[in-house]
């Protein structure tokens, strides 16, 4: 029978590489994502890129990453790095798909008008792209809260750590005391996420 | 007093295709320049050129004495009015946002731009108390292209662009709306570049009418004497009278 201070310290632990892997992603991706938006070529390489990296198994990603000196190893660092890897293409996928789906009259008014790069960028692309970068934001943040808890199978500690305990033992009571507390901060994540991206218009 | 407009020898092709080929026109100050054409003959791509969102291929597009391809062109930009046929009004500013867009670019200060929103919005017929704090997500089609005039207007530019401004209007809107048009270029004296397809429209606007073929000019010609002019296009859109 799992204590319930450990099912805390769990989940404190694994909001934490949960947390830390979004605001890494959001920071790449959504720079990325604005810059490879108006280059057709670069954003089909990028994008088929992050794609090939979503399709490579999640256990194996974490095996392949062990190796590699630098972000390799046991531990939260290599966890971290593999989330990362994953929540790149939603976000990287919806900033380019947003900024791209702003109508292109209302584009070319703007640069008529005499707005400079980065004022299109600030007044007329992120406001209206905004809905569907968070989208973005918000699926990736769903799935790396699931995918973490395969952290545990390379140490990076979390909800897995309950999860892998209970398959090794045929203990559905530890699989729950992982399994729940990671379902119900993923629905959390998504009615926060999803209550935000509604206050932005749709446009 | 020299052209504030001038197309000397303009060509332009993309994709193996000549969209325009030794344009040569002059639009003198103070003057309602129509560029009447069918699709394809380069008129958009040639109004495009006086703002620069596009660049000749050969010859040279002058603005004010200076070349398109000299100008800074942000500066050139905001001295040059633009409406199009989509209106392209930003959809999440409010009317009085989109109207003050130009000025607010250009600094001025927050009581002037207020001022001067109301000022326009009564110009083009719009209540400011009624439709300033409006979306364009609620406004008619003729509204809307009302409050793209208005924001073209908005830092009192000299040079006006218009491509098929009206184009997508019912015909009594868009009929009020020519009307409106030509009363503001009276009173207001600026000089203007109308693209349409729609000679009854170019009849109207227009103080005079560059009949465009192949990317080129065919006919000059004015409102008055455009029955009497001669050319192979004035003779097929003179049959589009009738």
């Amino acid at each position: 029978m799992p204590v319930w201070t450990e099912v805390l310290s769990l989940t404190w632990e694994h909001l934490g590489l949960v947390a830390i892997a979004m605001a890494v992603a959001i920071a790449v991706a959504i720079p990325a994502g604005i810059g490879l938006a108006h280059r057709a070529r670069a954003e089909r390489w990028a994008l088929g890129f992050a794609g090939i990296l979503q399709t490579v198994p999640s256990l194996a990603l974490f095996g392949f990453l062990i190796p590699i000196p630098m972000i390799g190893g046991i531990g939260k660092r290599t966890a971290v790095v593999a989330l990362v890897l994953y929540a790149l293409l939603p976000i990287l996928r919806n900033t380019v798909a947003g900024i791209q789906g702003v109508d292109r009259a209302v584009r070319e008014s703007a640069i008529a008008m005499g707005m400079t790069a980065g004022q299109l960028l600030r007044q007329v692309e992120l406001p209206l792209a905004a809905r569907t970068i968070l989208a973005g934001v918000r699926i990736a943040t769903v799935t790396t809260i699931g995918t973490a808890t395969i952290a545990a199978a390379i140490g990076g500690g979390g909800l897995g750590v309950f999860i892998f305990r209970g398959v090794a033992s045929v203990d559905s009571q530890q699989i729950l005391a992982g399994a729940v507390p990671a379902a119900v901060m993923a629905l959390a994540a998504d009615g926060v996420l999803g209550w935000i991206e509604r206050k932005f218009s749709p446009a | 007093m020299s052209a504030i407009v001038a197309f000397r020898d303009v060509g332009y092709t993309v994709g193996g295709r000549r969209i325009l080929r030794g344009l040569s026109l002059e639009v003198e100050r103070g003057e309602t320049l129509v560029l009447l054409g069918r699709s394809g003959s380069g008129k958009t791509t040639a109004l495009k050129m006086v703002n620069g969102l596009l660049q000749p291929g050969a010859g040279t597009v002058w603005v004010d004495g200076q070349a398109t391809t000299a100008w800074d062109l942000i500066r050139l930009r905001r001295r040059i009015g633009y409406v199009i046929q989509d209106v392209g009004l930003f959809p999440h500013f409010t009317v009085a946002r989109n109207v003050g867009l130009v000025p607010s670019l250009e600094s001025w200060p927050e009581e002037k731009v207020r001022a001067r929103v109301e000022e326009l919005l009564r110009q083009v017929g719009l209540e400011p108390q009624e439709f300033a704090s409006r979306y364009p997500r609620e406004l008619s089609g003729g509204q809307r292209q009302r409050v793209g005039v208005a924001r073209a207007l908005a830092a009192d530019p000299p040079l006006l662009l218009f491509d098929e401004p009206f184009g997508a209007l019912d015909p009594v809107t868009r009929v009020e709306i020519q009307a409106l048009f030509v009363e503001l270029r009276r009173s207001l004296g600026k000089s203007a570049i109308f693209v349409t397809h729609d000679v009854h429209e170019a009849l109207r606007v227009s103080t005079r009418i560059a009949v465009l073929k192949d990317g080129a000019v065919e006919t000059l010609t004015t409102p008055g004497e455009f029955r009497q002019a001669r050319g192979k296009e004035v003779e097929a859109f003179l049959a589009c009278l009738d």
